[in-house]
């Protein structure tokens, strides 16, 4: 079908899942195994984006998806390397209850044993018999219109469900270190589901680092994040994977009446290909949410942000700045779309998405898309793209200031809009590092 | 310290500079006077090293040094410094981390250790009292939403900071009040002395009744047309620019 893409990959999922449900679903109850089939068969009739479906046109997958890739969850734990090095995710001065995931899997000799009171956390396959995984799990999210979630829900393995109890608010951040290595060519398909009770807080920082010099690893990842009334999330996601690691991470949210969501999505160079999808479901009134985005492309990378933030009800506010420096042969997609109810009266929503070219190599799609059926709103949007301003530059070189640092200067603070809504110091002077580690000394610019 | 010889560039292939010669001694004040248009801001420029303008003639010595020959950063490490007649905005980048990167960067090429900070927090207060600029603009965004007169006696601020050995001041006095023309003046008055010279390039002889100058030149249609003392100035103040108009219009002018 014109609206697939053909890969040998896609077969061997349709011909493995029989096999597969024997093996590792034997234990599950039985609300989780329909899930799974009615997920498998949506899969199997959307099988692979190709670039005519509209959320897919600037990022081919085929290309990633090429290789013979193993899937089972066997195989996928069996091909880590034995030693595990945490250096890659190592932030300076972080103070954070550290968990540690290798292929999705959690590790409890890595990570930190001393969880607050309040707080369940607990590897996904093990928490089917908890309230609010049977309240929430796969309810977040429509698999029915998402190629990627269908195929993880009919397939996952691994990953983590995290409850934080009403009332509780968590004193340090939880920063969930997710590694991903291999000797062979994988698929992996993590699940994640974050539930935030009436009137609790939590930050959860997840990092995503690689180890796999020379294979190729696939990450096709799903969060639902659940925040109840007048619960506060913050969530940062931190993308720092090297070469071969390709992922399509998919976080969608539920967001109840006075509750505060703020996601910061950092995408650095250094993977194939990063396609982040964010959906920001305002479920009732009195919302407020925060999408903060930066990301940094080079090389041949490709870095595409889908964000969706849906207002269904009024009263509610949603501000989102994304911003993206683009490198060497680097390609980024942003597309950002704001969808307000007939009844979403008084919504306030703002979008941004800026661009900076470093190079007359690099590429930026970015399409802003505002849908609006309620006349009493605020919306508004913009997009930009640009180049480092040569008067800005000739005037911090004629104070002393070299080539490179001047333009350090003016990259971190064309970053500044989102660096400084990092609300951890730690985080934020570790974000700015790196920005800084990746505007090379020589770099081909744009010609004004 | 600095020597200018015949010294030709264009922009975008017109003509600017047209043969500019000069000599300035350590110690020395010279003045630049001449009406709007005349080549006072390109020759800043080239001697600052900005890119969109090609030398096609000429040549520029700085303490002996091809100044032409150098990165516009060197030029400034060497001891180079323009006071810019229009300072660019620069959201983003503070004041001060903007005044400590460049300090350092000067005092590492000079072989210098870099300034610890309390050093540098020391040095910058005091570089602020001496032009009355407000301590909370340091920390702002550099020039961001400044007024005219904060940007200009930003300029001079830099200046202090960075101690240079040659500065040009490309109409730092327009637009300012007679307050900020004043602090403007007793800061650059303050930091004279026999080591290092300035270079004032100005549209009004009222500047130079704060500083006083050694040599007034008069630049018009890319050449320096006429060299005196302050003298000059008053004349010029008196009888506007048209007699040198009609005095020097080259045939290309006229026309
Ligand atoms: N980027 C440029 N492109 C074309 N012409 C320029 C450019 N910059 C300056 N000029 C021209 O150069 C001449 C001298 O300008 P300028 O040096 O700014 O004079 P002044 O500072 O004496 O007023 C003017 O005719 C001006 O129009
Ligand atoms: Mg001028």
């Amino acid at each position: 079908m014109a609206n697939q893409v053909s890969v040998p990959l896609y077969l061997d999922l349709l011909n493995g899942f029989e096999g597969w449900l024997a093996m590792e679903g034997s234990e599950e109850n039985e609300s989780v195994l329909q899930l799974r089939q009615k997920a498998f068969e949506q899969f199997k009739q959307l099988g692979f984006p190709s670039r005519k479906v509209e959320d897919w046109k600037y990022t081919p997958v085929q290309p990633f998806l090429q290789e013979p890739f193993e899937f089972s969850p066997v195989a996928v734990q069996n091909a880590a390397h034995a030693a595990i090095n945490l250096e890659k995710a190592y932030i300076d001065g972080l103070e954070a209850y550290k968990i540690v995931l290798v292929n999705g899997k959690f590790q409890s000799a890595l990570s930190d044993n001393n969880l607050p009171a309040g707080v369940t956390i607990k590897p996904i396959l093990e928490a089917q018999e908890e309230p609010a995984f049977a309240q929430y799990f796969g309810k977040v999210v429509n698999t029915s219109k998402y190629h990627f979630p269908a195929l993880n829900t009919a397939f996952f393995s691994d990953g983590l469900f995290i409850e934080v109890a009403a009332n509780t608010v968590v004193d340090k951040p939880f920063y969930l270190v997710q590694i991903y290595t291999g000797n062979k060519n994988l698929f992996v398909q993590p699940r994640n589901l974050v539930v935030a009770n009436r009137s609790a807080g939590i930050t959860i920082i997840e990092s995503i680092v690689s180890e796999n010099p020379e294979s190729n690893l696939f990450v096709n990842t799903l969060t639902e994040v659940v925040v109840k009334e007048n619960a506060q999330v913050n969530h940062y996601l931190l993308q720092t994977a090297g070469k071969g690691f390709r992922q399509v991470n998919h976080t969608e949210v539920s967001q109840k009446r006075d509750s505060v969501y703020s996601n910061y999505t950092f995408s650095l160079p250094g993977a194939d290909l990063l396609r982040n999808n964010l959906h920001v479901n305002l479920d009732d009134e009195h919302t407020e949410s925060h999408l903060y985005g930066l990301y940094l492309v080079a090389d041949r990378q490709l870095t595409d942000n889908h964000s969706f933030v849906s207002h269904l009800h009024p009263n509610c506010q949603s501000n989102e700045v994304y911003k993206g420096v683009l490198l060497d042969k680097g390609t980024g997609v942003f597309n950002g779309k704001i969808f307000v109810e007939r009844d979403a009266q008084k919504t306030n929503a703002f979008q941004q998405n800026n661009n900076l070219l470093l190079s007359n190599t690099a590429t930026i799609n970015s399409k802003p898309q505002l849908e609006i059926y309620a006349d009493d709103v605020k919306c508004s949007h913009g997009s930009t793209v640009g180049q480092l301003s040569q008067e800005a530059m000739f005037y911090l070189k004629s104070r002393g200031i070299a080539e490179q640092t001047a333009r350090r200067l003016l990259v971190s603070a064309f970053a500044f809009d989102v660096t400084q809504n990092i609300q951890i110091p730690a985080l934020e002077e570790h974000i700015n590092n790196l920005i800084i580690q990746h505007i090379p000394a020589e770099q081909e610019l744009v010609k004004a | 310290m600095l020597s200018i010889r015949n010294l030709h560039a264009e922009v975008e292939g017109k003509k600017i500079l047209k043969g500019i010669n000069l000599e300035v001694k350590a110690g020395e004040v010279h003045a630049i006077m001449g009406p709007n248009g005349s080549g006072k801001s390109s020759l800043s420029s080239v001697l600052a090293g900005r890119e969109s303008y090609d030398v096609t003639e000429g040549e520029v010595l700085f303490d002996g040094k091809d100044l032409l020959d150098m990165a516009p950063e060197v030029r400034a490490r060497e001891g180079l410094f323009l006071a810019f007649q229009y300072p660019v905005e620069i959201p983003g980048v503070s004041n001060i981390n903007f005044l400590r990167t460049a300090l350092n960067e000067i005092r590492e090429y000079r072989g210098m250790p870099q300034m610890e900070a309390k050093e540098f927090l020391k040095l910058t207060k005091e570089k602020q009292k001496l032009v009355e600029f407000e301590a909370k603009l340091v920390n702002r965004s550099l020039n961001e939403g400044f007024s005219g007169g904060e940007k200009k006696r930003n300029e001079i601020l830099q200046l202090a900071m960075l101690e240079p050995k040659l500065s040009i001041l490309d109409e730092t006095d327009s637009g300012l009040d007679i307050d900020a023309l004043r602090i403007v003046s007793n800061g650059v008055n303050e930091l004279r002395n026999a080591n290092n010279a300035f270079v004032l390039i100005t549209h009004y002889q009222r500047l130079l009744e704060y500083i006083v100058p050694d040599f007034v030149h008069v630049l018009y249609d890319g050449r320096i047309v006429k060299s005196g003392t302050k003298e000059l100035a008053l004349e010029l103040e008196e009888r506007g620019y048209d007699w040198i108009k009609e005095e020097f219009k080259t045939e290309e002018t006229a026309g």
